[in-house]
Parts: C-alpha cells; sequence; structure tokens
C-alpha cells in the first residue's frame, strides 16, 4: 500500500462530493473564533480561501509578499473563467466541463477532484457576480459566453481582456471587508520563509517583514498554501517578477510531497524576446489564433533577408511562406492546443526558421483575415464595388473592435503595427500544472497543511486548459478549503493558542536565520539575476517544451553546478536587517535552484510524452500520428509525488496510481 | 463641512452663485453703453433702493464672496499639506491646464481687484445712503440720477482702466476652469451635456470679462459731455 | 537592422529608509537600447551598482505587463513617464533620446511615505478600501443565479471601467494636491452602478470618504491632471458620480 492516500469519498463520481459534505465533521461557530488560520498567498486561491474562512468565523492571519493584496499575479489573467452553466443552450453540463478538463490534462488529473471543480464552477459565478464582478454582458442583460482553446461549447465568462484582474478585485474586497471587521489580519510585505510542524502537524510559519528585515513566528492551527506556481524557475516566463517556489519549496523540505514538477504549460502567443535585458515576457490572449495566421518562410535566405531588414515579410508570396500548423495539423490548423502550437513554433525556430534577430519568433498574420472581414463588411454595408484599399480599411476596423487592446498593446512593446506587418510570437513558459501533491481535501502530507490553487497539483493533469485555472484557483478557495480545513480543525477546538515558544519554533527560526546569514556571508561577486539567468538558460534548453534523456541528465549536471557556484559567489549588497530586494531574490533563487533539479529529475522519470510534456524517445511510430507525442498509460499513469530527503537529487518518488472510472483513455488527434 | 466633498461641494455652490450674480450685475453695466445711460440708471437705483436686495440680498452676496475666498484658502492650505516633500522634477502642464492649476492666484487676484471696484464704487454708494442719508440717488441738480455720471467719471484715470482691464483676465482665467468645475464638483458628468457645458463654461468666461473690458474701455473713449 | 544605442543620465531620489533624508543621486548609464522597458533599464542600472560593490536601486515591481499597479516611478516630472495609457513596466526606453536625463522620484504624498528609495508605502489606499470597498456578500453554495438580475450592458460595461483601477497611485502622484478621489471613486462608481451594489451605497460611499480623508489625502480641485496620467484611463466621471453619491447619501440618511 502506497504512503499516499487521496482519500476519495466512496460513491458514484455524481455524489462523491455532496455525500462527503454531508458526512465530515464541522465546527461549531463559538469554537471557530478560538481556531487561527494562516493563508499564504492572496491570489484567487488564497484570497478566497481568507475571505470564505474569516467569513466562517475563523481568525485568518493572510500573508502576501506584495505591498497589497490586490497585487498577486492571479490578476494578469487574461482570458476568462469556465463556468458549466449552460447559459447558451449548447449542451454544457458539468459532465462535459469534467471531460473537458480530465481530457485535456492528457488524463493525468484525478477524476474525483476535477468532477467537483465542474460542480463547484456554477457557483463561483454566481458568488461573483453577486460580490460586483462586472462581467461582460449581452444587450438584454445577461452575461455573455465565448468559447475559448477550442472547446466545443461557449462556457467561458470574462471580463473583456481583464477578467483575472476582475475576479482577483472580487475576492480582495471580500477580503477586505473582513480585514475591516477584524477577522483576517494581513500581513503584506511578508513573506513566508518556513513551516513549522509541532508534534507532525502544521501549526504555523515563520516570516520576514520584507520591509524591516525582522524574522517574525505566526502560530496557527492549520495552514494554507496558495503561493502560485513556479514558472519562474525557467528565468523568463509571463509570472510575476516576484512569482517563486519558496513557500511550497519550504512545506516539501518539511514533509509535504511535490508531484508532477516537470508538468509545465508553454503558452504559444507570447511576445517574443528582444535581447538579453529582458526581464519577463508578456502573454497575448490565445484568441489571436482565432484570425491570425501562423507562417515563418519556406526559404532561408528569405529568413536571413528578413532578419537583416532587406525584405519585408509582407513582400513574401503565398508560395514563398510556410503555413506549418496548417500543413501539419489540417484539421485544426492554426487552432491545434498549446502545447502543439508550441513545440511546433519550436521546431521551426530550432530549424533556424525564426524571423526576429534572436531567431525565436514566428509570424501571426491577420493578412487574411483582415480581406475576409472586409469583404464581409463591404457586403454588410452595400458597397460591392468597394476598392481593395477600402477592403482593408474595413477589415482593420472589425480586428480592431475584436482584438483592438492587444494590437495596443503589442505595438507599444515590439513598435510595428500588426495591422501593416504580421505579429512575431513565441512560446513562453506560462503555468505550472504541477505542486504540492493534496488529498481530495486539498491536504498535503502534512497534516494541517493544505495546499490550494497553482501552488497544489491537483486538477489540470499534465496540461490546462485555457480558462480553468482561475476556475480552479477560486473554487478551491470559496468551496472546497471552507468545508474539507473544517473536518481537520473539529479536533482542534480544545487545542488552544498554539504557543511560539516551543523548542520547534525555536528552531525553524534559526535555520532561517541561518539560511539568511549563509547568504549575506557569501559576499561573492556574481548577482543573483546572474544565477537565475543561469538557471533558466539550462531549463529552457534542456526542460523546456522537448525533452529527452541526455538533455535532462546534462540538465540535473549543470544545475548542480550552478547551486554550487551560487552559494560561493553570490553577492548580496546592503544589509538582511532592512528592506533588501536583492536578498528576497536570493532565498527565492535558492529555492529555484533546488526545484529545477527535482523538476528534471521528474521529467527523466516520466519517459513518456503526456500534455505539456513531450519526450522525444516517446513518439509515434507510423501511421497518420507518425512523430506525434506517445502517452503510455500502461507505464505512467500515476501521479509523481516526490519526497524530500535532503537533496533534491536524493527524491524518493512515490506513486498514486490514477484510476478512470467515468471517462475511457482517449489517443489526442489533431490530424 | 467636515469632509473633502462637502467642503468642494460648497466651494461649487458659492460659485454657482457668484456666476449668477456675475452675470446681473454685467447686464445691467452692460446697459450704460446704450443710449445716454437712462437704463443703466434706473436699474441702479432699484438694486441700490430696494430693501429685499439691499438688506436681504446684499448680506448674502458678501458672505458668498468671503465664503468662496476663505474656503479656497482654507482648501489651498490643506491642499499643501498633502504633499510635503515636493518633486525636484514636476511637469504639471502635461497633464492639467495652467487655470486648473493657478485657481487660487486667479481668485486672489479678482478678491484684490474686489477691494478696489468697493472703493470705487461700494463705499461712495454706503456713504451717500446711510452716512449722509441721502437716498434719493439723484445728482446735486436734483433731476437725473447720478449713478451714470459717477461711472463715466471713474472711467477717466487710464490707470484705472488699465487695472479693471487686467482683473478682468484674470477673472476670466479663473472662470474658464471654475464654471465647468463646478457642475463636475456637485456631481453632474454626463457624456451628452458636460461638452456643452464646458463650451457655454468657455463663452461664459471670455464674454463676460471681455464685456467688462469693452465697457471699461468704451467709457474712457467716451467721456462726459 | 543595427539598432543604436543611448547614453543617459540618471537622477534617482535614494533614500535609506523612512526615518533618513533622501537625495538626489546621479548616475550615468550607457548602451540602452529602445527596446528595453523602463524597468529593464532599472535592471541594467541595479546590475551594474552591484558589481561595483554599491546598493542596487530599490524600486516596486511585479507583473511587469501593466496589470498589478505595483510601479510606481515619477519620471521626469509625470507619473509613469511621458507615454500615454501605459505604466512604468510598459514605458519603452524608446520614447527618450540619447544624451536625456532622467528625474526617477518616488510617488510623492503625505499619505504615500517613503519606504526606501523610489518604494512607497501605499497601505492608505487598502484601509479606504477597508472601510467599504465591497459589496457584503458571504461566500455560500447557493447565491442566487447570476442571471436573476440582468444588468443593462451599458452599466455593466461602465462598472467595468471603473473596476479596471490597478490602485497604483499614479491619480494621487499626478494631482497637484494629491488627492485620491479617482481612485476612491473607482470603487464606489463600480458598485454604484451595479444592482448588487446599490444596497448599501450610501454607507460606502460615506465610509470611504471618512476614511479617505482621514489619511490625508488633498482635496479634489477638478484640474483632470488623475486623468490624463491614469494607465487606465479611468474617468473623471467617476468622481462627479462618487460626488453625486456622497451628496444623497449626506442628504438623506438617518441621524
Amino acid at each position: 500500500m502506497s504512503v499516499l492516500d487521496a482519500k476519495i469519498p466512496e460513491g458514484p463520481i455524481k455524489e462523491k462530493w455532496t455525500n462527503h459534505k454531508n458526512n465530515i465533521n464541522v465546527v461549531n461557530p463559538a469554537n471557530k473564533r478560538l481556531i487561527d488560520v494562516i493563508v499564504v498567498g492572496t491570489g484567487l486561491a488564497g484570497g478566497s480561501a481568507a475571505a470564505s474562512l474569516a467569513e466562517m468565523g475563523y481568525a485568518v492571519k493572510a500573508f502576501c509578499f506584495q505591498d497589497s493584496p490586490r497585487r498577486a499575479h492571479s490578476i494578469a489573467a487574461q482570458g476568462g473563467i469556465n463556468a458549466a452553466k449552460n447559459y447558451q443552450n449548447d449542451g454544457d453540463s458539468v459532465y462535459r466541463l469534467f471531460y473537458d478538463t480530465v481530457k485535456g490534462g492528457d488524463y493525468r488529473g484525478r477524476e474525483a477532484n476535477v468532477y467537483r471543480l465542474a460542480e463547484v464552477s456554477a457557483n463561483i459565478i454566481d458568488q461573483c457576480v453577486a460580490q460586483g464582478v462586472p462581467f461582460a454582458r449581452e444587450y438584454g442583460g445577461l452575461l455573455d459566453n465565448r468559447s475559448f482553446g477550442g472547446v466545443l461549447v461557449s462556457r467561458t465568462f470574462y471580463a473583456k481582456g481583464q477578467t483575472g484582474q476582475q475576479l482577483l478585485l472580487g475576492a480582495y474586497s471580500a477580503m477586505n471587508r473582513q480585514i475591516g471587521k477584524g477577522k483576517i489580519k494581513m500581513y503584506n510585505r511578508h513573506e513566508m520563509l518556513d513551516v513549522v510542524v509541532v508534534g507532525g502537524k502544521a501549526r504555523g510559519i515563520i516570516a520576514r517583514n520584507l520591509i524591516t528585515g525582522s524574522i517574525e513566528r505566526h502560530s496557527a492551527h492549520a495552514v494554507v498554501i496558495a503561493s502560485g506556481g513556479y514558472g519562474n524557475v525557467f528565468f523568463l516566463s509571463t509570472n510575476a517578477m516576484g512569482s517563486n517556489v519558496t513557500a511550497a519549496w519550504k512545506i516539501h523540505k518539511k514533509g509535504a510531497f511535490f508531484a508532477n514538477p516537470c508538468y509545465t504549460q508553454i503558452h504559444p502567443t507570447c511576445i517574443p524576446r528582444s535581447g538579453d535585458y529582458q526581464s519577463k515576457l508578456t502573454l497575448m490572449s490565445e484568441s489571436l489564433r482565432n484570425d491570425g495566421r501562423i507562417w515563418v518562410p519556406k526559404n532561408k535566405e528569405d529568413v536571413e533577408a528578413i532578419r537583416n531588414g532587406s525584405k519585408k515579410p509582407v513582400e513574401l508570396s503565398e508560395e514563398e511562406r510556410d503555413y506549418y500548423l496548417e500543413r501539419r495539423y489540417p484539421a485544426f490548423g492554426n487552432l491545434v492546443p498549446r502545447d502543439v502550437a508550441s513545440r511546433a513554433a519550436k521546431e521551426r525556430c530550432d530549424a533556424g526558421y525564426g524571423v526576429n534577430q534572436t531567431g525565436e519568433a514566428v509570424f501571426l498574420d491577420f493578412a487574411s483575415a483582415i480581406q475576409r472581414y472586409g469583404k464581409e463588411a463591404a457586403t454588410v454595408n452595400h458597397e460591392p464595388d468597394a476598392s481593395k484599399e477600402r477592403i482593408i480599411e474595413l477589415g482593420a476596423e472589425v480586428i480592431k473592435n475584436k482584438y483592438g487592446n492587444l494590437f495596443q498593446m503589442y505595438e507599444k512593446i515590439v513598435d510595428q503595427n500588426p495591422y501593416k506587418t504580421p505579429m512575431m510570437i513565441y512560446p513562453a513558459v506560462h503555468y505550472t500544472m504541477g505542486g504540492i501533491w493534496v488529498d481530495y481535501n486539498l491536504m498535503t502530507t502534512i497534516p494541517g497543511c493544505y495546499a490550494a490553487g497553482e501552488a497544489n497539483f491537483s486538477d489540470h493533469g499534465a496540461n490546462r486548459l485555457g480558462a480553468s485555472a482561475l476556475m480552479q484557483g477560486l473554487a478551491d478557495g470559496y468551496f472546497v478549503l471552507p468545508y474539507t480545513m473544517g473536518d481537520y480543525l473539529a479536533d482542534e477546538i480544545r487545542t488552544g493558542p498554539i504557543p511560539t515558544d516551543s523548542p520547534e519554533f525555536d528552531q525553524a527560526e534559526k535555520d532561517v536565520r541561518g539560511i539568511i546569514d549563509t547568504l549575506m556571508n557569501v559576499k561573492g561577486t556574481k548577482s543573483v539575476d546572474h544565477f537565475h539567468k543561469e538557471l533558466g538558460m539550462v531549463m529552457w534548453n534542456n526542460a523546456g517544451m522537448a525533452r529527452n534523456e541526455t538533455d535532462l541528465k546534462a540538465a540535473i549536471a549543470k544545475i548542480r553546478k550552478i547551486r554550487e557556484e551560487f552559494w560561493k559567489d553570490v553577492r548580496i549588497p546592503g544589509e538582511a536587517t532592512e528592506l533588501n530586494s536583492e536578498l528576497e531574490k536570493a532565498i527565492r533563487v535558492a529555492d529555484f535552484l533546488e526545484l529545477g533539479e527535482l523538476f528534471a529529475k521528474d521529467a527523466l522519470e516520466r519517459n513518456e510524452s503526456c500534455g505539456g510534456h513531450f519526450r522525444e524517445e516517446s513518439v509515434e511510430i507510423g501511421g497518420e500520428q507518425e512523430g506525434e507525442a506517445k502517452r503510455d498509460d500502461v507505464n505512467f499513469k500515476y501521479v509523481s509525488a516526490w519526497e524530500w530527503t535532503g537533496d533534491p537529487g536524493e527524491a524518493k518518488l512515490h506513486k498514486e496510481e490514477l484510476e478512470f472510472k467515468d471517462i475511457e483513455l482517449k489517443t489526442r488527434s489533431y490530424k | 463641512m467636515k469632509t473633502s466633498i462637502a467642503r468642494k461641494v460648497l466651494m461649487a455652490l458659492s460659485g454657482f452663485f457668484l456666476l449668477f450674480f456675475l452675470l446681473q450685475h454685467f447686464v445691467i453695466n452692460f446697459s450704460s453703453v446704450f443710449g445716454d445711460g437712462d437704463g443703466f440708471n434706473s436699474a441702479s437705483h432699484f438694486m441700490g433702493t430696494n430693501s429685499i436686495i439691499q438688506f436681504g440680498l446684499q448680506p448674502v452676496l458678501i458672505f458668498g464672496v468671503i465664503f468662496h475666498l476663505a474656503m479656497g484658502i482654507y482648501l489651498e492650505l490643506q491642499n499643501n499639506k498633502a504633499r510635503s516633500v515636493k518633486y525636484a522634477m514636476n511637469k504639471p502642464g502635461a497633464n492639467s491646464s495652467w487655470m486648473s492649476r493657478n485657481m487660487i492666484y486667479t481668485g486672489l487676484m479678482v478678491m484684490l481687484f474686489l477691494g478696489l471696484h468697493f472703493y470705487d464704487f461700494w463705499i461712495p454708494e454706503i456713504k451717500t445712503k446711510f452716512i449722509v442719508g441721502d437716498m434719493t440717488g439723484l445728482m446735486a441738480d436734483g433731476e437725473t440720477l447720478r449713478y451714470f455720471h459717477e461711472l463715466q467719471l471713474k472711467f477717466q484715470d487710464p490707470i484705472r482702466v488699465a487695472l479693471y482691464c487686467v482683473s478682468f483676465i484674470f477673472l476670466s482665467l479663473h472662470l474658464l476652469h471654475g464654471f465647468q468645475s463646478a457642475f463636475q464638483s456637485v456631481g453632474f458628468n454626463h457624456n451628452r451635456y458636460t461638452p456643452i457645458i464646458k463650451k457655454l463654461g468657455n463663452l461664459y468666461a471670455v464674454l463676460v470679462p471681455l464685456g467688462f473690458i469693452f465697457i471699461a474701455v468704451y467709457h474712457y473713449l467716451n467721456p462726459p459731455h | 537592422m543595427s539598432e543604436t544605442t543611448m547614453n543617459l543620465t540618471l537622477k534617482i531620489w535614494r533614500q535609506k529608509d523612512a526615518k533618513s533624508k533622501g537625495k538626489i543621486v546621479s548616475y550615468p548609464i550607457s548602451g540602452i537600447s529602445g527596446h528595453m522597458s523602463f524597468l529593464e533599464m532599472m535592471d541594467v542600472l541595479n546590475e551594474q551598482l552591484i558589481n561595483e560593490g554599491q546598493e542596487p536601486v530599490a524600486f516596486d515591481h511585479d507583473c511587469r505587463e501593466g496589470i498589478c499597479g505595483s510601479c510606481s516611478l515619477h519620471i521626469n516630472g509625470e507619473a509613469h513617464g511621458p507615454d500615454r495609457g501605459v505604466t512604468t513596466c510598459q514605458l519603452h526606453m524608446r520614447m527618450f533620446k540619447d544624451g536625456d536625463t532622467i528625474f526617477i522620484e518616488p510617488f510623492r504624498a503625505k499619505a504615500f511615505p517613503v519606504i526606501k528609495d523610489l518604494i512607497v508605502d501605499r497601505t492608505s489606499f487598502d484601509r479606504i478600501q477597508h472601510a467599504g470597498g465591497f459589496i457584503s456578500v458571504n461566500t455560500s453554495g447557493n447565491t442566487q443565479d447570476a442571471n436573476s438580475i440582468p444588468i443593462p450592458k451599458a452599466d455593466a460595461d461602465k462598472a467595468f471601467d471603473a473596476a479596471t483601477c490597478i490602485g497604483c497611485g499614479a491619480c494621487v502622484a499626478s494631482c497637484k494636491n494629491a488627492s485620491a478621489m479617482l481612485y476612491v471613486s473607482a470603487k464606489v462608481a463600480q458598485f454604484s452602478l451595479l444592482p448588487q451594489g446599490k444596497v448599501e451605497a450610501k454607507d460606502r460611499v460615506l465610509n470611504m470618504v471618512e476614511q479617505m480623508d482621514k489619511e490625508g489625502f488633498g482635496n479634489c480641485t477638478n484640474t483632470g491632471a488623475c486623468e490624463v496620467e491614469c494607465p487606465k484611463g479611468i474617468s473623471l466621471e467617476n468622481i462627479a458620480r462618487m460626488n453625486n453619491e456622497y451628496l444623497k447619501a449626506s442628504i438623506t440618511r438617518e441621524a
């Protein structure tokens, strides 16, 4: 019997969550105020959890490293949030959302969790509307939906291109109400640097006040980690500069298993890197692929000419262009899933067809869409004799109405007019499906320590569907944790306040101080960013979109070497007892340097291609799917949960076998 | 009165009141350039002797002026405190008009002018009416009303005329922001009507002071026979 | 497409901590590409300072795509610099010329005290939200159906436009009076436009305005600077709406 118990409730999948809620323990309202809960992170998952737990009566302490909970990176999500409301009468249902999510995750997610996610999705929309989240509406005053990421139904609710912002501000407002009432105590500009485990249970955290540098002890009866994903292990990603793995990694080192670290989503439509100074990558909504055609030149001479500016992309004739997605995937064309589109772009660029100075960009061309829309508009306007220029003008107007803000953003960043010349795009790390292993109750392998949102691994399997991340974050925080935590906390009503002067707190604080002192005393010669960039290069080149054994083994060796150098040669100016951005970065990068190795180790161990994880050794040979990703359900239908044993290279693998009782496993095909 | 918005609304309301008064004042003064001043004389006499206006509206007006001034100064001092360390480099011109930023200065200039104006007209009036006790409004000949004649005499001094003209320019600058700002302050901003209000405001802010300048210059150029 | 780079002089506010006195310090910097974002230029400077053994310049930043509202620099006399509709992280160096001198200062307001260098404390904004920036509805699995109250599209769109405020504080930084009216009004207007928010509209506006005044922000004199500098284009219309809501609430509230 595996040490992992997912605690999936008995019964048919449709009744699991309801039955579970009916059977678990509940804390009496009078006792809730005696129970402290710490929530680390104030994004969609953490913010909604903090607010809901405080509403229920628990004494919540919330932590974020930003200056305000409203700045968590959930704010940057653009597209939308899925919910099985079936407002459009197109046959959507809880089952269909569940099915799409499991299939989208390439059958590497846990059925029961995903079903619950689909089940509570509708409640999220109700809750958010009640909170005053201004979703897009139709003229009749009812909510509007759109279809997203190639899904067959329209179930995505959105607020222009700022859905994440609006949802986060909703959760933030719910938090504010509780902060005003004194039910949430907010610790902003605080970074969690360790979890304190007393008697086998999570009993508090050690946090650093980022303004004064003081190390603080905070105790609680339970700890929720909602600190987001770890995409910044690649240095360049669409994550915020501060997004980090530290909170998750610290609990991992105290006993929480880390699941599927190699599952990374690489988003195909980002603005390419322009130079070595680049600090982050900017995502542009996937919706652009609905109208844009992706291509590179057929001939290398043209590539060279475009790179050195002697030829303009618009001068290339149709015959001189390679619309490689349409060529390779005639059925889905430019709308293939994210991972397929990303890999195809990398393949062309690796083959030398990249169209910008760095050789890492492909074109996303709207010229034919402008033509098509222009002709339609001319018909509607009764302008049968519209000139070429007039058609382009009309078509550009339609495109502007659909994607105006994205085009404007592109022009601000790249300084080229995408109405006149094709956009350049390149894939970028966007989301990490892997994370802290949790059971059905979202509890980690440390009793009393929970993980929610992107920080956990649970719902997206090996690949996340568009508009599912927001759904999961809010489902965890608003509708799952408030119930499941009660079950655990019901046994804590007689515990009383947790003292912070126990030997466990002493030790945890000492450890944290030890790490900080060591870092400050290296007094080396290279900046933190130097090491972070080196790590990012290794991750991107050796453990990025396509992985193989040789590269992954090399990555492990290289990361170990960078880590060693980091601890010998990093330079952190200033003091630890003041606001010190370099020290903050150093602590985070130190953890990334360990996670990176585990990431590569996990990728190496998973010798199959699934979802966002593509192993070059595991491709279809022969047949229609020749060369495409080959999933291996016989040998790899499990969750890899890694146990810390003192060194990331020595992490111990535990397998949670996945059972699919309600869904039949199918091979992906986009041909 | 205690919150920022309440004060701002009162500032706007007193502003509206002064705008209305100014228009009324302008209409009466403008009548002085027509005919031989009869219209101006009778309107002035009415305004100067009607007891509702003298004892009802005049104190309200004086209170309005003083309130607008005092509140303006108070708010300015408070606003200065809201930014104790100033920018080493600031480009306010990039985002706002000179008029909107300098209401306190244009306002104070208008107040200085009001002092002169009171010295010129209001104090002599009060003296004649309430100290001397002459409520007839007649000249020494006992037949014609004296107001038009007094007006003409005042505007024979080129320095005074110049001071008046300059003051009216400050008034114009003050109104260019103040007119539409008052609507915004009381909570009226509508994408259909606000552009119209802004145009009306500009028209008012230019035409009324220009009109006053015209009156002053007209009388300077047309001395009494 | 060989690209020319720029040499610049940066004049940056340095201040060790909240209690210390600060001053403007001059830094020359070279090899700046026009494609860099302003914050990437700051990264280059900091890398240079670290290599020289000096303390890097502390500044707030996070998402670097113009949505989190962390970045907050007053650049050459304007909040978020000379471009319009962008935050500092979206400002690109192509807006500057070779040889330029660039002043970089923190957002200045009594209610935004400096923490270090260019980092200011904007928690006064949060405290205003605690006073009423919410709709009092608890999380529950059975809130009424989202479509049970139709909302006119025009109102929903306006509420959305107000709700796009990122809370960066550029409005306060640009206002000659350091007034927070645009920020506060954005939240008041968003909720006052939605039926869900109307229930407690009176208390909300009264409480939020009271807190705003307590924090030491200045008074609004309708200069409109906030609207011009706002990276999200929040309209002055919201301030008028708040004035209106406030008037209604203060006249009709119960004793």
